[in-house]
């Protein structure tokens, strides 16, 4: 049974929520509802909007690999689908975005619920490789249906269009407060699924498989509503970022794709609510500014890569979490 | 940051209503390219070395405009490209973006470039919808397009006798277009084709695929697939005897950068089309061997002489103007002549397509090669109006 | 004549030959894999770019020592072998006492430093290697030519296959490293050293890979992404074949190049997927794997 996060992450069982806990909870909630509000003035708000739909995504893959103990491998599948479905419907349906992200949304909870519930029935590296498996398929499918995807150009200039028919996204600003929203959204849902009965469940579940059965649930139902809500979001994740750049490419199916959100969940930490978050900040910085650096970025990437594993398996926002002795 | 910005754009406000201040026309070019990838060798620092090469031969600063050249890696991805280009030209006072290999990063910065009223000369990527249906006016495509390769090999070895084909295509949408180009050539040249087969993308054994196009007897064997598929399956063509065998390879987009990869000994025989060849002229050469003394030895693409010759092209246009208005530099880009020492004497079309010869080459023998480079023998040269897609055929709006 | 599906018999037979040759190259990968995975219980990620080490240890000793083709068969595996070593000792085993998924995502990201080291130095588009001169030409079966070269890569990895088959199941050090798997404890305290063993077992997997990359360079492009995407599809040859199984990983290995050499005839372009198809069918139907046994 993979007990990834339950020995190595926060260390501390999240499960006793306490008050001073909810408390500090609160506070960083208002925190990065503060950071949002103000971000867009500060820092670059294409660059703030690829961070949030990164993290959500991160977060996404969070809820399946820390709550749920189930490594994905092919996370990109969902991303992917999701951001090529919002990209087509905008541009050739012509829907308004908050309907093209739906539809893409609810695509990659389908293709979430047909995976997972053939994935779910392996466990541990069988699981990690079935799911690698199938996102590669959905990589060959997306290459051989140019009509559909663009082939490799990708689907290009989709329109961001306007809210709800009535206020254009086409400044960064105003779409910004739309993606914010989303973001926001995606991580309350994500904290009151973990803090939920049914969080609980799948955390039992995580530690300790035959007991949570034995005790009379059925741990594979669990298991496939956790990995159809993780893709879900996922694919909210993929289909906002289409709007937001304009286009779906086959870099979002593709495998490396599901490498890099194990990276940000990884860096950030491993089964906290707030890690992927710090996580995505942290690569996707990396990424756009390491960006003249050339060839290195990979060996800088691959050095976090080892250099979380052997040092920090927490994450940055778990070693902060040690720290203070509270689950983040 | 935000006191940066309002302070660059009142600076940029008061430079616009000011022509006397004009003199001091300042300029950043950013290169953004792979770097790191695929393609790293064909474009990357060896572009930006380009870059750095016309800003000097161009002796800027006697002229009163400062060139800066800045740089950055798309990683081959359309979204860490278009977020570059963004931050580019909305915070960091980028100008102009040059080279961008990648089609799909290409067709994103070119939309990008056009929102923002920017200018974009493309030399790395073989999109013709660049110039086509996804043309704007903001969009130079400088240095080849997937039509006229097409046009190139498919035609001249046509005319050299080689009349039946077939395709090794790279199963995608770029693969397709190879082909379905190709094919119409050959056609249209009185040749035949005679099969093809779709090969998995990407690819690393074609042995299997090989066979089949040895059995079909066609004379050649056309390669629609690029990068390390085209050298995989021109290493396993040498394997199988097929050259020795009396068929020809023709490779739709093989780059010098490929052949010096594969080595003559696998690569000899090959037939290929190329605007830019580092050894065809004395400009040429004297060109090439300054560049390759900066670049670690290693001889210009034809895609890092486009950003040369571009960037040369666009900084002409700016001296002309005394201005750095997009519309008006792009207007004078395309209705000055053309003239450098790489490209020879050329025009740009209303679509943004830039006109120039092409040549079809054929990769030496070992023996006849005089030393590391000294890769091509022309075959034929093919005049810009033959090579690059009639403009009413291009589908481009900005073409009426 | 007859034709099989609109295939002429002697097309067919050339094809089922490519076909095993390049099942060559997934079962000598899938067999390092799978060794390995059998004692560390790692998925070693950095298999692909390690078969990528050995292609241009190859190219480096001809261009730098000018050592031909066969000293590089030999010391490619020896010298890329000589680095697994090192990264077991100094990585792998501070994360041997942690959950197996830590081991693929360590080696996850040693694959992503080594392939940007070598695209750093030698650039991407790759390095030139001839066919050794003893190997070149081929000959006329009457249903295909049949480059010498391939012949050659078909028998050493069947040698190699079979012989790493025989050391594991049949000598007494394959019989220790077998206890070992079982229970490494108690066949230390019998007096073995597991670990000596367990980092022997790394440097021999990664072996395998380097000189399957030393097979590979005459024949396929010889660049840093050589082993990226190959990888992918030897972790499925590996998965249907049964993780840690020995003869699973060989004879699924050639099978399904096999298969993936008919799929090529009959379907190009499902060839890719062909893999992944029949891993995720077997899976449902054996969840350890044609050849595992059951967790």
């Amino acid at each position: 049974m993979t007990d990834l996060a339950s020995t190595e992450a926060a260390g501390v069982a999240l499960s006793e929520t306490d008050d001073s806990t909810a408390r500090l909870h609160r506070n960083l909630f208002i925190a990065i509802a503060a950071v949002l509000v103000v971000a867009p003035f500060v820092a670059y708000p294409v660059f703030v909007m690829k961070v949030l739909c990164f993290a959500l995504f991160a977060l996404a893959f969070n809820l399946l690999l820390g709550y749920g103990g189930l490594l994905s491998f092919g996370h990109a599948a969902y991303f992917g689908m999701a951001s090529y479905v919002s990209a087509y419907t905008a541009k050739n349906w012509g829907l308004t975005p908050e309907l093209a992200i739906l539809f893409g949304t609810a695509v990659g909870a389908v293709l979430g619920l047909v995976f997972g519930a053939l994935a779910i029935r392996r466990q541990g590296i069988y699981f990690a490789m079935i799911t690698l498996a199938l996102a590669q398929m959905v990589f060959f499918f997306s290459l051989q249906t140019p009509r559909f995807t663009g082939g490799e150009d990708g689907i290009q200039a989709v329109p961001r269009g306007k809210f709800l028919g009535l206020i254009s996204l086409a400044d960064d600003r105003a779409l910004y407060w739309l993606v914010a929203a989303i973001f926001m959204g995606g991580l309350l849902a994500i904290y009151r699924i973990i803090h939920s009965p049914f969080g609980q469940v799948c955390k039992a579940i995580r530690d300790n498989e035959p007991r949570a059965i034995s005790l009379g649930y059925r741990a594979n139902r669990y298991k496939l509503m956790v990995f159809v809500l993780s893709a879900t979001l996922a694919g909210l994740a993929g289909a906002t970022k289409a709007i937001v750049f304009q286009l779906a490419s086959l870099t979002d199916v593709y495998w490396t794709m599901s490498g890099e959100v194990v990276l940000m969940t990884l860096v950030g930490g491993l089964g906290t609510v707030f890690g992927p978050i710090v996580g995505a900040l942290v690569i996707v910085a990396m990424q756009n500014y390491l960006a003249t650096l050339g060839a290195w970025v990979t060996v800088v990437q691959g050095g976090i890569f080892v250099l979380c594993v052997l040092l920090f398996r927490e994450g940055i926002v778990g070693v902060i979490a040690k720290a203070i002795k509270k689950p983040l | 940051m935000k006191l940066k910005t309002i302070l660059a754009t009142t600076a940029l406000a008061t430079l616009m209503a000011a022509p006397a201040l004009a003199q001091q026309i300042s300029i950043k070019a950013g290169v953004l390219n792979d770097r790191s990838g695929l393609y790293a060798d064909l474009a990357g620092e060896g572009s930006v070395i380009a870059a750095r090469m016309a800003v000097e031969d161009f002796k800027a600063a006697d002229k009163g405009i400062k060139v800066e050249v800045v740089s950055a890696d798309h990683q081959n991805k359309p979204d860490v490209g278009s977020t570059i280009a963004r931050q580019w030209y909305d915070q960091d006072g980028v100008d102009l973006i040059l080279d961008v290999p990648t089609s799909s990063v290409a067709l994103a910065v070119s939309q990008i470039t056009k929102e923002k009223n920017k200018v974009h000369i493309n030399s790395g990527a073989g999109s013709s919808d660049l110039t086509g249906k996804a043309c704007n006016a903001n969009t130079i495509h400088w240095t080849y397009d997937t039509y006229a390769l097409a046009q190139g090999t498919g035609g001249a070895m046509v005319k050299a006798g080689g009349d039946s084909w077939f395709f090794l295509t790279a199963d995608y949408a770029f693969g397709h277009a190879l082909e379905r180009d190709a094919s119409a050539t050959v056609i249209k040249n009185g040749g035949k084709v005679v099969g093809a087969v779709r090969t998995p993308f990407p690819g690393t054994d074609f042995s299997s695929f090989l066979l089949q196009a040895q059995a079909s007897k066609a004379k050649v064997i056309g390669l629609a697939n690029a990068g390390s598929d085209t050298t995989n399956a021109i290493k396993q063509a040498g394997e199988f005897g097929i050259v020795a065998g009396g068929q020809k390879l023709a490779g739709l987009l093989v780059f010098i950068s490929d052949v010096h990869a594969l080595g003559l000994q696998a690569a000899q025989g090959l037939v290929l089309t190329e605007s830019f060849y580092w050894d065809r002229d004395d400009g040429t050469r004297a060109w090439s061997e300054r560049f390759a003394k900066l670049n670690g030895g290693k001889k210009p693409t034809m895609v890092q002489a486009g950003v040369y010759s571009g960037l040369l092209h666009y900084l002409k246009a700016v001296e002309a103007t005394k201005s750095k208005d997009s519309a008006t530099v792009v207007a004078k880009m395309k209705e000055m002549p053309t003239d450098d020492p790489l490209f020879g004497k050329g025009s740009i079309r209303p679509n943004g397509r830039k006109m120039h010869d092409m040549y079809l080459y054929e990769v030496k023998k070992p023996s006849e090669s005089k030393g590391p480079w000294d890769y091509y023998k022309q075959i034929s040269v093919l005049p810009a109006e033959q090579a690059f897609q009639p403009l009413a055929e291009t589908g481009c709006s900005l073409v009426k | 004549m007859f034709e099989l599906l609109g295939v002429p018999p002697q097309a067919l037979f050339g094809q089922v030959l490519l076909g095993l040759i390049n099942g060559s190259f997934y079962a000598i990968l899938s067999l390092g894999l799978a060794v390995i995975f059998g004692l560390l219980n790692i998925i070693n990620f950095s298999h692909g770019a390690q078969y990528m080490m050995g292609a241009f240890v190859a190219w480096m000793c001809l261009n730098y020592l000018g050592l031909n083709y066969w000293a590089a068969l030999l010391l490619a595996p020896i010298i890329v072998g000589a680095t697994g070593v090192a990264i077991e000792r100094l990585l792998l085993k501070r994360i041997a006492h942690l959950d197996h998924l830590y081991g693929l995502l360590l080696t996850f990201g040693l694959a992503l430093i080594i392939q940007g080291l070598f695209r750093n130095q030698y650039g991407s588009s790759g390095l030139p290697y001839a066919i050794p001169p003893q190997l070149a030409g081929g000959q006329n079966l009457g249903f295909m030519f049949l480059p010498n070269y391939r012949a050659w890569v078909i028998a050493a990895s069947l040698v190699v296959c079979l012989g790493t088959w025989f050391l594991i199941e049949k000598t007494k050090l394959g019989a220790y490293l077998r206890a070992a798997t079982e229970n490494p404890t108690l066949t230390q305290a019998f007096g073995i050293n597991v670990p000596l063993l367990v980092t022997l077992t790394y440097g021999f997997g990664v072996a395998l890979a380097a000189f399957a990359g030393v097979l590979a360079a005459p024949i396929y492009s010889v660049n840093p992404n050589m082993g990226g995407d190959l990888i992918i599809v030897v972790f499925a040859v590996v998965v249907i074949g049964g993780m840690g199984s020995i003869m699973g990983a060989i004879v699924t290995g050639f099978s399904l190049g096999l298969i993936e050499g008919l799929t090529k005839v009959f379907y190009p372009e499902g060839a890719a997927t062909v893999i992944f198809v029949i891993m995720v069918l077997v899976l449902l139907v054996k969840p350890a794997g044609l050849f595992g046994r059951a967790a």
